[in-house]
């Protein structure tokens, strides 16, 4: 008998959400994101460029709106 | 690799013997740190034609302790110095939570670091290049020093790192290691994949940069230091690497070296979180006398590297002022 696979969220406070055992990740848009590597994080904050992966973008400091 | 070949270009092929103590600034001192290298490259793949015994030569090993205590002597300094380890602030009862926070606080990315800028914006191909060739001694052995330090730490911690390096040697897929993957980006652009080739151009401060690493996995009683190291390593790449595959498409380098960058913006994203909370976390949870190594270890990678990049953009900023016209020709011309 094979056991069900577990998908696992773990949440970083102030970044991104890490999932481990996901096979796809569907954008707001509807495009679906295939998982590729063991763990990915997932963009929580809006900035990624990446959607919808992390590219670290909420450690950047924000832009100024001056001009 | 290939045995090194003496430097012609200089007056002597072996610099004159000095003791240990008498070097001025260990961490930018190329003879030191070339020295050191060499004796930790013995761990790790050693050279044609040298005996493998010497790996664990005792006069040897003298030798490499000796280079050890003043290049962690160097480090202690430097770090005191700059202050960017100050004690953990204790903010409740949990060291982890307090270690958490620190290397959060300490790698929060303040603007773009002078590099990463240079190489998006302003690099010609030749300093891209030169870029890749500097950073070469390390990418070509991407994440091995780390490896040393599974076997020295238990629990989740261990897991963690090792999902972490799982993920660096490709996740099951050989083309995806990402020192395979480097190689491919030199290939790609044609220069050579050994990395021998690229020990005679490297600096000082860029040695150090990677000796610093087997340093701290090599001895184990600085292991907290290494995973702490590694932690500030991963925090500070994602927004760097984004910022140098911009400059790959700008200069319209081949794909190989933009498949390289652009994994690094996702897969550091990831191992940002892992390094900080699941590897020096649970580290810190199990041993709370580990912090003070653990921020120690990211103090000196956040020194260390920003040396290394100084020591980078004088030699591209120095190259320009004596040809100020080609380097302003390829600007118009990108």
């Amino acid at each position: 008998m094979s056991e069900v696979r577990r998908v696992v969220v773990q949440d970083c406070p102030g970044g991104p959400l890490l999932i481990r055992g996901a096979d796809e990740v569907v954008g707001g848009d509807g495009t679906v994101g295939k998982v590729e590597r063991p763990v990915v994080a997932l963009c929580r904050c809006g900035r990624s460029e990446r959607q919808p992966w992390c590219d670290a973008s909420h450690r950047a400091r924000r832009r100024r709106k001056k001009d | 690799m290939r045995a090194l070949e003496p430097d012609d270009r200089r007056p002597r092929a072996v610099p004159e013997a000095r003791a240990f103590g008498d070097v001025d600034e260990p961490l930018r001192d190329r003879d030191f740190q070339l020295a050191l290298w060499i004796l930790y490259e013995l761990h790790y793949r050693g050279f044609d034609g040298v005996d493998p015994h010497a790996e664990w030569d005792p006069l040897l090993l003298v030798s490499r302790a000796g280079l050890e205590r003043t290049m962690e002597h160097a480090l202690r300094e430097l770090v005191a110095s700059a202050g960017t380890a100050d004690p953990v602030e204790k903010t409740g009862d949990n060291p982890a939570d307090d270690v958490v926070l620190a290397l959060t606080r300490m790698t929060v990315a303040d603007g773009p670091s002078t590099v990463s800028g240079f190489l998006q914006r302003r690099a010609t191909r030749t300093e891209f290049c030169q870029y890749l060739g500097e950073r070469a001694i390390y990418h070509l052995r991407e994440s091995d020093p780390q490896s040393f330090v599974l076997p020295r730490i238990d629990g989740p911690a261990k897991v963690a790192l090792a999902e972490l390096q799982y993920d660096e040697y490709g996740g099951g897929r050989p083309e995806r290691l990402h020192a395979t993957m480097f190689a491919r980006a030199l290939e790609s652009l044609d220069m050579p994949t050994d990395l021998a080739s690229y020990l005679p151009d490297v600096s000082g401060e860029t040695l150090a940069s990677v000796n610093v690493m087997s340093l701290f996995a090599l001895n184990r009683r600085l292991h907290g230091a290494a995973m702490g190291h590694l932690a500030a390593f991963e925090a500070t790449s994602s927004l760097p690497c984004g910022r140098i595959a911009r400059g790959a498409r700008r200069l319209k380098l081949p794909e190989s070296v933009l498949d390289y960058y652009d994994e690094h913006v996702e897969a550091d994203a990831v191992h940002e979180q892992l390094a900080i909370r699941s590897i020096c976390g649970n580290l810190v949870a199990a041993d709370p006398g580990l912090a003070d190594d653990v921020l120690f270890g990211a103090a000196t990678c956040l020194e260390v590297d920003g040396m290394a990049g100084e020591a980078l953009m004088r030699r591209w900023l120095d190259e320009r002022e004596r040809r100020p016209e080609p380097a302003k020709r390829s600007r118009a011309a990108g």
